[in-house]
């Protein structure tokens, strides 16, 4: 079976810091996968690896078998709201524009096949009304809803979001979990940070869970198990494995 | 007046505004400062090989050294030794050090003064002239900022889509294929020719504020990137055609009569800026601090109205001092609470009135969110 995602031996290291080490994990097409943790367990540095954002010390990924500059067109990001600056002198309609400029290429201008694109993503998260706002008017559940919007018109078959439920409105999670829920319908593949452990059952089909290590990953069903996350939230995973490496 | 002279100053300006909008969005306005000392030394190394100063290599080394200060900067961050502003600090003050010692000692009977270096000489720039066939085609610096104008809106047109991404959101540029780095250097290149061109004329000091002054002040009125270059270039104009016309009117130097119109124009912006100015928003302050204390007057009135002690808590002669409010914001208050019919007076006792009544409800209904 080919994986969604195959991430095999990856470690990533700040200094001497180990932020993800010797991390293996399949995820299979079309699931939602909700990756949960403690904080500084490396949820993000994965997702930023798998992109090629961050230098990797050891291991590989592949994105249906396939290295992800030979796909990056496949593949959508949603940030964390936090890592971009909401004053910027942009429009809502200009910022989700710019998920179609992975499929322009360099120099091509965007034309009315993006424009009509765009409007579609918008009306989808509901933000159509907002399309001419500067986006420093926006409230912290629209931010979000125009950064799925830019990810849903890269229209890709891997979706990679970076906590997407912080700081919005209890109508706004919903709305997104029924709009992941859709996607993973189409059979996508959604991959999402995720740090609220009461909402995994309700919102993921598959779930990682991650301290710096793997600790599981499977169905929710099966892998969602106390143990599983009493392990994951033990904070003395990593000097156990020093441990275990030490020996 | 010189129409030379002015047209040069123009021209510079709308060079360096035009990348100074990308410089400040990406806040690397200090880097700019950076480097329009370092270019110096550039300057100063391919004079010593071609001890001409009027060569075309000179333009190309300063532009080289730019890029380089960048480069150096950036490494001296990734030791993680030192921050960002702490690096900037110690590697342009060190090469720019390196370039007045070699002029100190080297060029003591060559025309290359500091004084000139720092300030610029926007007065002499019509001495220094092109002639082709004996034909007088116009001052150089005239030439050499029209085709780094060119230049700049060219490669800024021609990647305006990339650029845009990788200020805004550079992570999603390099996932999508637009790497960051390329951009991030492909600017600096435009921005370290931009300020070795426009040095000649308005030197290394001055070049930061025709920079960075016209995007900061368009900045406080516009919403899109769009605008914010069209506003820009119309403020860099107005800017240097104003201060030439003072540094002409007054006798002064012209490039410091420019960049005091910037910081002028500036300060200005951020006074009267509808979007963004400190007036408006001392305004919208003070409209919304009455609003609030007028719903605050409501809620205390109905709170008190039927209880024992509503004769000493709801007195008007009284009022402020349960409140905590001066006399005359109270008073101020409750005058317009009054006008608006949600109180009225029985004796000195304020009751509310049905008006008020039914603002009070749909202020507490919407207590849990903000006051409307």
């Amino acid at each position: 079976m080919e994986y969604a995602l195959h991430v095999e031996d990856l470690t990533v290291a700040y200094d001497k810091q180990p932020v993800l080490w010797d991390v293996d994990l399949d995820v299979p097409q079309g699931v939602l996968l909700g990756i949960v943790g403690p904080n500084g367990a490396g949820k993000t540095t994965l997702i930023k690896a798998a992109l090629g954002l961050v230098k990797p010390l050891t291991g590989s990924v592949l994105f249906a078998g396939e290295t992800y500059k030979k796909v990056h067109k496949r593949i959508a990001y949603v940030p964390q709201k936090g890592s971009v600056d909401w004053d910027f002198p942009t429009t809502v309609f200009d910022v989700v524009m710019m998920g179609r400029y992975g499929h322009l290429g360099w120099i091509k201008r965007p034309g009315k096949k993006e424009r009509d694109a765009v409007v579609k993503a918008l009306d989808k998260v509901d933000m159509l009304a907002y399309k001419n706002r500067q986006i420093s008017e926006l409230s912290g559940g629209q931010q979000q809803r125009v950064f799925l919007a830019r990810a849903l018109v890269q229209d890709a078959d891997i979706y990679f979001m970076d906590e997407p439920f912080q700081g919005v409105d209890v109508k706004t999670e919903k709305a997104i979990v029924t709009l992941l829920k859709a996607l993973k319908n189409e059979g996508k593949t959604v991959i999402v940070v995720h740090h609220d452990l009461n909402t995994v059952p309700a919102y993921f089909d598959w779930v990682a869970l991650l301290n710096i290590k793997l600790v599981a990953v499977g169905p929710v069903g099966e892998t969602f198990t106390e143990g599983n996350i009493r392990n994951a939230y033990q904070t003395d995973t990593l000097m156990s494995h020093e441990r275990d490496h030490d020996a | 007046m010189n129409v030379e002279i002015l047209a040069v100053a123009v021209l510079t300006a709308l060079a360096t505004s035009l990348v100074g909008v990308f410089l400040v969005l990406r806040r690397l306005s200090m880097l700019t400062d950076a480097i329009s000392h370092t270019i110096l030394l550039g300057i100063v190394l391919a004079f010593m090989v071609v001890a001409d100063l009027t060569s075309p290599f000179l333009l190309v080394a300063a532009t080289l050294m730019g890029v380089v200060t960048v480069f150096l900067i950036e490494a001296l961050i990734q030791t993680r030794r030192v921050k960002e502003d702490a690096a900037i600090g110690v590697v342009f003050t060190f090469l720019f050090s390196i370039a007045v010692i070699i002029v100190t000692t080297q060029f003591r009977n060559v025309h290359l003064d500091i004084d000139m270096v720092l300030l610029g000489n926007l007065e002499f720039v019509i001495f220094d002239r092109v002639m082709l066939f004996d034909r007088d085609l116009g001052p150089a610096s005239l030439w050499v900022m029209a085709v780094v104008l060119a230049i700049n809106v060219g490669l800024l047109s021609v990647f305006y889509k990339e650029i845009k991404l990788s200020t805004f959101d550079p992570a999603l540029a390099s996932v999508l294929g637009f790497s960051a780095v390329l951009m991030h250097y492909g600017l600096m290149t435009i921005v370290s020719l931009t300020a070795v061109a426009a040095f000649n004329a308005v030197g290394a000091i001055l070049v930061i504020a025709l920079m960075i002054g016209p995007p900061i002040t368009a900045l406080l009125f516009t919403k899109t990137l769009f605008h914010t270059i069209v506003l820009t270039l119309a403020i860099a104009t107005f800017n240097s055609v104003v201060g030439y016309a003072l540094a002409w009117g007054l006798d002064v130097t012209i490039s410091g009569t420019i960049a005091t119109m910037t910081m002028a124009s500036f300060f200005s912006a951020m006074l009267l800026s509808p979007k963004r100015g400190l007036l408006f928003e001392a305004f919208r302050t003070k409209k919304q601090r009455e609003h609030i204390a007028l719903a605050g007057l409501l809620v205390h009135v109905e709170n008190h109205a039927e209880s024992e002690d509503a004769a000493i808590e709801l007195n008007a002669n009284t009022l402020h001092e349960h409140m905590n409010w001066s006399r005359a914001f109270c008073e101020k208050i409750v005058q317009r609470a009054t006008a608006q019919h949600y109180i009225r007076l029985e004796g000195n006792i304020i009751k509310l009135t049905e008006t008020g009544h039914a603002f009070y409800r749909t202020v507490v209904s919407d207590s849990r969110g903000t006051i409307r």
